[in-house]
């Protein structure tokens, strides 16, 4: 029986890493005090109603971008171990095996579970103010998404510490993450893990296109739409396309693991080859998912810090629509080096160079919204000027990695490690930061401390330069990526040394961001000015911050593009009256215990499913998990009471709390 | 810390880095000193590429250092103010325009070279064949011709065109890379890939598996010795006479042992051993997918050699 007992732990735990056990003693430790505190302070029913259950668009946001950080800090260790371990020849710090799980946890989390829920806390937090609406098109909808990213963000994580983590890279390749070479869990962790937070993407994806075609307020017409809004709807149109080809390859993965079917293995007549199309042509068009918001930000952020409207409208509405579509026509340039013809690579080629023309349009309108301008370095003005030099040098080696025969120098080198961080980083992560210091305010009430803030925009941007621009160099050394050592005779020792120096500079700069966030929470001054930066355009700005829950007391009528900047120089007009709002009850969508418990039931189905391969038994939880998803569809089904109206008496109170007349 | 303080200080570790790029000596960048006609034009294009690239990157920095200084919302900056001013179709064509154009200059020249190296001249005598086979961590190659073997390590005659059929072994897929004579090519466990190289100068350059392979993937690098025809010949030879046999079972272990392997010599190995290896990895499977033609070099679309 003890024996029994024995070998079950140690397939089931991982085991024999001291990292991992500290991992394990940390998050029993989290666990408990989270518990703890919730008991003795008696918050479950407040973290119950106004969070687990909320379907309210803001809060979902926060708990979005809660998300998003906390998975940063871990892609963020994770990236920082695997740099120690580069930084000198022969070091010791992980072995083979350790080191090819972390770089595929670090690029799985990075992409799906900090940039995607760090994007979806904006899409969350702005568009419904951004157009004048009081939601999301479908709130419960909304609420089901954040609980599927949840825990297939959960279940990915798990492998750390239960069964292993998957290592067959962020795209996980066949044969190599088939049975033959990759068996245990962690693959399957993988793929159940981003199957489950892709399907929640997926809602989202039709939430928020539903949204922005739907419920815009009276007269805000596809062209007076703010550009933050145009560039989500540009990504929801790509999420839509793209996500379904992401959950047919995961499944199809999933059926030649766990059935023994031969879609991507050669010897059944499969395919390896197909698998990597299919997952490129969700992969690629997901890298502009990522970005086009991105876009969206920046334009936003130059023209209410240039004090000027932004520069042609109408060629960076085409521009993202343009890139939209062409996203889908350049995946092969992620294989040139696997044999297609040269009809094919040449196409490819010059498919993957043309998306750099709208996005180069797109950077000189930036400039010249600049231009004439009068610009003043807030925080997110600052992380726009971090991003622009930054991006234009990606995009410039992104055009560099199209070139086909130059691409078989650059492929699985360090050159396209540095590339794709450029864009990344450069392209996504520092516009999204630009965005959360730009919109914190209106969410929270309180502008984060600009002193901490200028440190952590400066570490990052310098560590940036010292990580990444080695890397470049490295490449031409002939340094391929996922190397977990290397000898001293190759002369890479030097550069990975600077590189490692750059990567520990951002993570200084992340830790000043931390500190920023808590010392906002404790000492911020508060205020529920609705224009927060005094130079705000659109519609978001014509409201009370942190919004009250149904956002705007009566919905506006639109008059133009950067309506809250037409208002508001209508209102310097002499004689100008503020029209007497007329107010009625207002119908919203009640909070609901459903997602998370459908959440929950997922993550339940995939570990069974996760783990059946190592226990047989486990298959029962599996089964139990799905059951519990199809109940769960049915007792939404029969809910019928699932709205209520906030009577008119409620929402003056709330106005006249807020400071304003009514 | 002053911002001046924080200026110089950046300063000096960009400097440094750059130093360091600098100081590390140009013949270890081996992907910008080709040594043979294929990784030439393949430079070529890296510097084409590079320099169009730089039309375009230099003004945009040079634009975005001066518009940031000249508009920045400080008392007394008298540059002119134009809230409004968002509209200007001329500018509008220009940015559109010239990348277009330098796109489709850039597209040219990578189409034409994608072309010339998936369509080499033809030779009068026909190439020299090395099989690379790539397994679980270690590269086995074959010479048909001289009927004899290696691992981990291959030599290749000087000045000649030797055509590299390279596949995968009960492993996932790898790449063969040397980035001095030829950029990748996929190897594929049930397919065999044509890549045509050729050393224009005699030494030893640095190979290695370049796609993931798991747990051994950072030791799967070999070197490749160009020499001679005479000098090769003469270690042809005297690998036929001093090495041992590769068995069918040295082969099997080979395959099987997941795990690294020294270098070693063979003076022969069982005939047609990789034709045969590649259709027991389903090469019978892999017809008729997506014309599977070589990415690098070759004169025809090829499927598994010498069905
Ligand atoms: C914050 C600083 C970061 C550092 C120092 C860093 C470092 C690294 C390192 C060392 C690797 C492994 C390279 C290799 O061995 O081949 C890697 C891979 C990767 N990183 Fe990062 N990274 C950072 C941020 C990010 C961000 C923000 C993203 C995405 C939004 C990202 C996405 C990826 C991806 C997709 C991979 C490839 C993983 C794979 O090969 O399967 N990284 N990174
Ligand atoms: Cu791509
Ligand atoms: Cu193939």
């Amino acid at each position: 029986m003890l024996e029994n007992i024995k070998t079950f732990a140690s397939t089931f735990f991982v085991t024999g890493d001291p990292m991992i056990y500290g991992a394990d003693v940390s998050i029993v430790l989290v666990s408990l005090a989270a518990l703890f505190v919730l008991t003795y302070f008696k918050k479950w029913g407040y973290v119950w109603r106004e969070w687990i259950t909320t379907v309210d668009h803001k809060k979902i946001g926060t708990m979005y971008f809660t998300a998003a950080l906390l998975m940063l800090f871990r892609g963020g260790v994770d990236a920082l171990l695997m740099r120690v371990q580069l930084a000198a020849p022969d070091m010791k710090l992980l072995h083979s095996e350790h080191y090819n799980e972390i770089f595929t946890t670090h690029g799985t989390i990075m992409i799906l579970f900090m940039a995607m829920p760090f994007m979806f806390a904006l899409f969350n937090w702005v568009v419904p103010l951004q157009i004048g609406a009081r939601d999301v098109a479908f709130p419960f909808l909304n609420s089901v998404s954040f609980w599927l990213f949840f825990f297939g963000a959960m279940l990915f994580n798990l492998s750390f510490v239960i069964g292993g983590s998957p290592d067959a890279g962020w795209l996980s390749y066949p044969p190599l993450s088939e049975n033959a070479f990759s068996h245990g869990p962690g693959q399957n962790f993988y793929i159940w893990g981003v199957q489950i937070s892709g399907i929640g993407s997926l809602a989202t994806g039709i939430n928020f296109l539903v949204t922005i075609l739907k419920m815009r307020a009276p007269g805000m017409k596809l062209m007076k739409m703010p550009m933050f809004t145009w560039s989500v709807l540009a990504a929801c149109i790509i999420i839509i396309f793209a996500f379904p080809v992401l959950t047919i390859s995961l499944a199809l993965l999933f059926m030649d693991r766990f059935f023994g079917a031969h879609f991507f293995t050669i010897d059944g007549g499969g395919n390896p080859m197909m698998y990597v199309n299919l997952i490129w042509m969700w992969g690629h068009p997901e890298v502009y998912i990522v970005v086009l918001p991105a876009f969206g930000i920046l334009s936003e952020v130059v023209s209410t810090f240039s004090k000027k409207s932004i520069f042609g409208y109408k060629s960076m509405v085409f521009a993202m629509m343009v890139i939209s579509v062409v996203s889908y026509f350049t995946w092969v340039h992620h294989f040139f080096t696997m044999g297609a013809g040269a009809d094919v690579n040449t196409f490819f080629a010059i498919s993957t160079m043309a998306i750099a023309i709208p996005t180069g349009v797109k950077v000189f309108n930036w400039l010249f919204t600049m231009f004439r301008g009068r610009i003043e370095v807030s925080q997110p003005m600052l992380w726009v000027m971090g991003f622009i030099p930054c991006f234009v040098v990606g995009g410039a080696t992104g055009v560099m990695l199209a070139v086909a025969p130059a691409d078989y120098q650059y492929h699985n080198s360090y050159f396209l490690v540095a590339h794709f961080h450029q864009t990344l980083i450069g392209g996504v992560v520092f516009p999204y930061l630009a965005g959360l210091y730009y919109w914190w305010p209106k969410i929270f009430g309180f502008k984060l401390n600009d002193r901490l803030g200028k440190w952590a925009f400066w570490l990052w941007n310098i560590g940036f330069y010292v990580c990444f621009m080695p890397q470049y160099a490295l490449g031409f050394m002939g340094m391929t990526r996922r190397l977990y050592t290397y000898g001293w005779d190759m002369g890479w020792a030097p550069l990975n040394m600077v590189s490692t120096v750059g990567a520990f500079l951002m993570g200084v700069g992340f830790l000043f961001q931390g500190w920023q966030i808590i010392h906002g929470i404790l000492y911020a001054e508060r205020s529920n000015a609705t224009d927060s930066w005094g130079t705000g355009r659109s519609l978001e700005w014509s409201i009370p911050s942190p919004p009250p829950v149904y956002n705007f007391a009566v919905v506006p009528q639109v008059k133009g593009f950067d309506d809250w900047y037409l208002t508001k120089e209508e209102m310097k007009k002499p004689g100008y009256k503020a029209e007497k709002p007329q107010l009625e009850s207002i119908h919203m969508p009640k909070n609901s215990g459903i997602p998370f418990v459908m959440g929950a039931c997922w993550f339940l189905a995939g570990f069974g499913l996760t783990m059946e391969t190592a226990f047989s038994w486990m298959i029962v939880p599996g089964v139990i998990g799905l059951i519990g998803v199809g109940l769960c569809m049915f007792a939404r089904s029969f809910s019928y009471d699932t709205d209520y109206y906030i009577p008119v008496d409620e929402v003056k109170r709330t106005e006249a709390s807020l400071g304003r007349v009514v | 810390m002053s911002k001046q303080k924080l200026l110089r200080r950046s300063g000096f570790f960009i400097m440094a880095a750059l130093a360091m790029v600098l100081l590390s000596g140009c013949e270890q960048y081996i992907v910008l000193d080709p040594k043979g006609p294929v990784a030439e034009v393949e430079y070529r294009m890296i510097v084409i590429s590079t320099i169009l690239c730089a039309i375009v990157v230099i003004p945009v920095l040079a634009i975005f250092a001066y518009v940031v200084y000249r508009f920045r919302d400080k008392p007394g900056n008298n540059a002119p103010y134009a809230p409004h001013w968002d509209d200007n179709k001329v500018l509008e064509i220009i940015w559109w325009g010239v990348p277009i154009v330098i796109i489709g200059i850039l597209g040219y020249f990578t189409a034409r070279d994608t072309f010339a190296l998936a369509n080499p001249p033809k030779t009068e005598e026909p190439p020299m064949v090395i099989q690379a086979t790539s397994m679980d961590w270690k590269w086995v190659f074959h010479y048909p011709g001289q009927d004899i073997a290696t691992v981990n390590e291959v030599h290749m005659p000087v000045g000649k065109r030797v055509e590299f059929q390279v596949t995968a072994d009960n492993a996932p897929m790898n790449s063969f890379w040397v980035p001095q004579l030829a950029g990748q090519t996929y190897t594929m466990p049930g397919m065999a890939m044509k890549l045509g190289i050729q050393a224009n100068h005699a030494g030893e350059y640095f190979g290695s598996g370049a796609n993931f392979t798991g747990a051994g993937f950072a030791h799967m690098q070999f070197k490749v010795i160009a020499e001679d025809q005479a000098k090769f010949d003469q270690w042809a030879a005297n690998v036929k006479h001093t090495a041992p046999a590769m068995t069918r079972a040295d082969y099997d272990k080979l395959v099987t042992t997941k795990g690294l392997a020294d270098k070693k010599e063979y003076s022969s190995y069982p005939k047609g051993i990789f034709e045969e290896r590649v259709m027991e990895n389903g090469g019978d499977n892999h017809t008729g997918h997506f014309e599977h033609k070589e990415a690098t070099k070759g004169e025809k679309s090829q499927e598994s050699t010498n069905k």
